[in-house]
């Protein structure tokens, strides 16, 4: 029988009544009494000298009250990265300075050169069309091959040369990765891209800087995934302000998925401006803005080459990627090839040695940087397209290729230095076969045929990393913070919880499963718990919301205060019933003493607490309320098989999926519902890469695909019903609760699935095809039906 | 600026706009109405949808001053009188049908607008309803789904959860 409350059921969001009746708080919803609007002039040039801004005219423009420009922030400091990598010599990274408005040149489409300040929105937008700009344009660099090449322009005059960093992973295990190649019975190679994506989340971002001149406190609203991070970065890095006077707000947000982690350069602008002006400053990127300055994702163009035995066991990896960085560095831009690639490259197998190089490659090109999945998905992605091709190379079955060589002991120390604690791959793949029907392809194939269409299978297998991370090991690692997460929860007199989480909710229904998970340990109703996040004045320290670690990490440092509240009130019940401590029990909300019929309630526990008139007061404090920092000592590693079913039309190219079915190992599940709707999300995006979405640059540094009407976002027509399936879960060794993270799985398994369909099949109607790059546009797979 | 007058989810609304004021910016900034959402500037998203005279529309389209005069829904009028979720707002609830909630508002008023022309449709005729309408949270299933559920069909056999 499914649960009808606590850990394991499927509770209805309470979030949503607000977002079905137009009551929810996003950024854009909020107006500061008195504000200004700001409008960012931006480069519409990808690479070029400044020689002259001139602000004269659009000064006197109706309603401006100052016009901004790096000059004005010539004393600040510049948006910081969060990630310093070293590479394969010892070297750390090249780190370019990244000002918050364009000095003395522009690197990209869409940096800001000036930020025009005015009463209304349209008055802002009309004085920034008066701004006059001289530019120089210089040639630009947008291909990162062309980009590492001697003479190539540069972006960053400064620096030896456009090359960020060329990564070596793990460096000594090079020479016996190049040898089992060579000896290799059997090598399979292939070179494919990691299309670039953006994020867009439907939520365009937002900024609102405050002043107080009365307190001398600075207010940020902004639609942030961690708004203590940006309090971090932006106080301490760029604007020199400490936390204690420095607000960050991140009320409800329309989605982030990963874009909206960085610190961003508007959300220094309307802070530092509101100061300036002493007036509160609001931006609200349009969609077009977004496209040129939310940090993009992906973009790696990889060779890859598996050296196999004559037995089919994989015995070796060698991956050699380049990765745009974009013009700078995003907050986290330097780990997303890295750390979170190169990790993930020992995938579900056991592969005795594997390599990765990683070259980081600046260009001018919008910065790139983590966007859902982040790393994992590239490492997946290469990895299932090589087993597939393999197996088509040596005319075996794709799954029992995968089978034979799945890690099943555990735990197991990769040889790319992660240690996965749990996972039964061949169970999911088991699921798999089952939900997603194989033994009836062959009947479907049919039909396909029969309406004169090819049908193709496609089956992958992925792991990832979540929980992100422990603070010792990521600082050895070039982290530039610590990555726990904290908790306060505090129990009202009355006997309700206010639980203060450093974790961020825009669309995962933290309000609704976190006090599933403290209502079950308490034995309350989950309604009397409530969720407070995003906030960094009522909230404690907090890291926020990315890698798959809400509950994994948030929620155990939540489990971890909870906890002490118990420890607490049995103290405090003991003293009421007059029994020793060690013999009070709490269950369904009430304490009792072991072996006999006394008891008292929860409500009357907690009362106690703050009206302390019988409590044992020379031992214990009145009140209750306790705060845990939980660092979690390892990674997860959710892990699973997806299986897509595509039909290609012959005479167009086109693709349509048929079928995609998702079995996930996540551990413990605390609400299988929500659980689902993320996988759904993710495979929506994952689908959307492999076949619709794909930033287009030209060679000037243009961005062409700049809108919805030329990046094809996936719409309820180009997808499926979905099969899911989470029931083999194998809980996490190493978190109280068993979680592994489920936020980015569908993201990361899905594309490779419909791109192995693809290939499957053409190969099935006689093509020779082995490869198509995403996305797989009809004109793409028609090309490659027809060559 | 010129005044504009609207009946707005059944209550007269006025407000000064200028002739470039799109009716979305005014029912959020003139009206403070803000559960209609802006996600694009190139009306593809949908997320701005409300319904004028009765009819679909998206309101980064139309001008403020082209509704003069007009009856508008939007979200915030859309549950039953005692406060409570309609049908449609309460089967996207009850199967998840949101995440983040920033298209929810627009999704809302797409379906309320198909189930009364067509109140039984099927999962195709849903799903080229919403062409105009992103979500990128949900991936659609529950979406699709819930919009099923509230016009009364069977929706046990559509993969749960
Ligand atoms: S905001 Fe109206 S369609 Fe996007
Ligand atoms: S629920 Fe987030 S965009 Fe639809």
């Amino acid at each position: 029988m499914p649960k009808d409350s606590g850990i394991g059921a499927s509770s209805k969001r309470r979030e949503d009544v607000r977002f079905l009746t137009g009551a929810g708080n996003y950024t854009d919803d909020i107006n500061v009494n008195g504000q200004a609007y700001v409008h960012f002039l931006r480069s519409d040039i990808a690479h070029g000298t400044i020689n002259k801004i001139d602000t004269s005219a659009a000064a006197a423009m109706p309603g401006v009250i100052k016009i901004f420009t790096a000059e004005d922030f010539a004393a600040v400091g510049g948006v910081p990265c969060g990630w310093q990598v070293t590479d394969k010599h010892g070297n750390p990274m090249q780190e370019p300075k990244h000002p918050v408005l364009a000095e003395g040149k522009v690197r990209y489409v869409g940096e800001m050169i000036a930020g025009v300040v005015a009463e209304t929105a349209e008055q802002a937008r009309d004085a920034a069309e008066a701004i006059e700009l001289d530019i120089a344009e210089l040639p630009a660099v947008v291909d990162m091959k062309a980009a590492v090449q001697d003479g190539a322009p540069k972006v960053h005059d400064d620096l030896p040369s456009n090359l960020c960093y060329d990564w070596g992973f793990v460096e000594e295990n090079k020479g016996a990765v190049d040898e089992a190649i060579a000896n290799a019975a059997h090598v399979t190679t292939l070179e494919l891209v990691n299309n670039r994506l953006v994020a867009n989340p439907m939520e365009p971002r937002v900024a609102i800087g405050d002043f107080a001149r009365g307190t001398g406190d600075s207010t940020l609203y902004t639609t942030s995934q961690n708004p203590h991070v940006i309090r971090l970065l932006m106080g301490a890095f760029v604007l020199g302000i400490p936390e204690h006077k420095l607000r960050v707000i991140a009320p409800d947000v329309g989605g982030g998925f990963g874009t909206k982690i960085f610190h961003y350069a508007e959300e220094a602008f309307v802070t530092f401006a509101a100061k300036a002006i002493n007036r509160a400053v609001k931006w609200t990127s349009s969609r077009s803005e977004a496209f040129i300055s939310d940090a993009h994702g992906r973009d790696h163009v990889t060779k890859i080459d598996l050296a196999l035995d004559a037995d089919n066991n994989f015995t070796a990896i060698r991956t050699e990627t380049y990765a745009n960085m974009g013009a700078y560095l995003s907050t986290f831009a330097p780990s997303v090839p890295t750390w979170l690639h190169g990790t993930l490259m020992a995938g579900n197998y056991k592969t005795p040695v594997i390599y990765v190089n990683v070259k980081a490659v600046f260009t001018n090109t919008v910065p790139v940087d983590a966007y859902r999945g982040a790393g994992r998905p590239e490492a997946t992605y290469q990895l299932e397209r090589l087993i597939d091709k393999a197996a088509r190379e040596l005319g075996v079955d794709p799954i029992a290729l995968r089978r034979q060589n799945f890690v099943t002991e555990f735990p197991y120390e990769t040889p790319v230095a992660v240690a996965y604690d749990t996972g039964d791959y061949n169970a999911t793949m088991d699921t798999l076969e089952q939900i997603a029907d194989l033994s009836g392809f062959e009947a479907r194939l049919a039909e396909s045929k029969a309406k004169g269409k090819l049908r193709g299978l496609g089956v992958n297998c992925y792991i990832e990393a979540c929980g992100i991370a422990p603070s010792n090991l990521v600082g050895q690692l070039g982290a530039r913070a610590g990555l726990y997460e904290s908790a306060t929860v505090r129990v009202n007199a009355t006997g309700g919880l206010v639980v203060m989480t450093g974790s961020h909710s825009h669309g995962q229904g933290h309000e609704t499963a976190f006090p599933q998970v403290i209502a079950e340990m308490i034995g309350i109703d989950e309604s009397m718990v409530e969720i407070v996040h995003g906030d960094t004045a009522n909230t404690p320290m907090g890291m926020g919301t990315y890698g798959s670690r809400s509950l994994a990490v948030g929620g155990s440092a939540m489990v971890r205060a909870t906890e002490k509240i118990i420890n607490k009130t049995k103290k405090i019940a003991a003293h009421l019933l007059e029994a020793a401590e060690a013999d009070i029990e709490l269950k369904d909300g009430q304490f009792s003493v072991a072996g006999t019929d006394k008891s008292v309630a929860w409500g009357d526990v907690t009362l106690a607490a703050y009206v302390p008139h019988n409590y044992p007061l020379e031992d214990i404090e009145p009140g209750l309320e306790e705060t845990a920092f939980y660092d979690p000592s390892n990674f997860t590693y959710p892990a699973g098989a997806y299986a897509c079913e595509v039909e290609v039309d012959p005479d167009t190219g086109k693709v349509t999926i048929e079928r995609f079915s998702a079995a996930d190992d996540f551990g413990n599940v605390v609400n299988p519902m929500i659980v689902s709707g993320q996988v759904h999300g993710g495979i929506a995006q994952g689908v959307g890469q492999a076949l619709l979405e794909g930033v287009v640059y030209d060679e000037n540094g243009q961005l062409l695909s700049a809108s919805y009407m030329d990046y094809a976002m996936p719409r309820a027509d180009d997808l499926p019903f979905y099969a899911v399936d989470h029931s083999n879960g194998t809980p996490c060794t190493h978190n109280p609760l068993g979680v592994k993270g489920c936020g980015e799985a569908g993201a990361i398994g899905s594309p490779p699935a419909v791109v192995n369909a693809v290939v499957d099949a053409l190969q099935r109607n006689g093509s020779n095809v082995t490869h198509i790059d995403m996305p797989l546009s009809p004109s793409r797979v028609w090309d490659a039906m027809n060559s | 600026m010129a005044q504009v007058s609207m009946t707005v989810n059944g209550a007269v609304k006025s407000g000064e706009v200028e002739g470039r004021t799109l009716l979305s910016t005014f029912l959020r900034e003139g009206l403070g109405m803000t559960g209609t959402h802006v996600g694009c500037d190139t009306s593809q998203c949908g997320a701005c949808a409300v319904h004028v005279d009765g009819k679909l529309v998206k309101a980064c389209t139309m001008l403020a001053m082209e509704a003069d005069g007009a009856e508008v829904a939007t979200i915030e009028g859309q549950a039953n009188a005692d406060g409570s979720l309609n049908t449609i707002q309460q089967a996207f609830q009850d199967h998840h049908g949101l995440q983040c909630g920033f298209c929810t508002p627009g999704m809302v008023m797409s379906a309320a607008a198909l189930l009364k022309e067509n109140p039984t449709p099927s999962e195709t005729e849903i799903r080229e309803h919403l062409e105009g309408n992103i979500c990128r949270c949900t991936g659609y299933h529950n979406i699709v789904k819930a919009i099923m559920a509230a016009s009364g069909q069977d929706v046990t056999a559509i993969a749960a959860e």
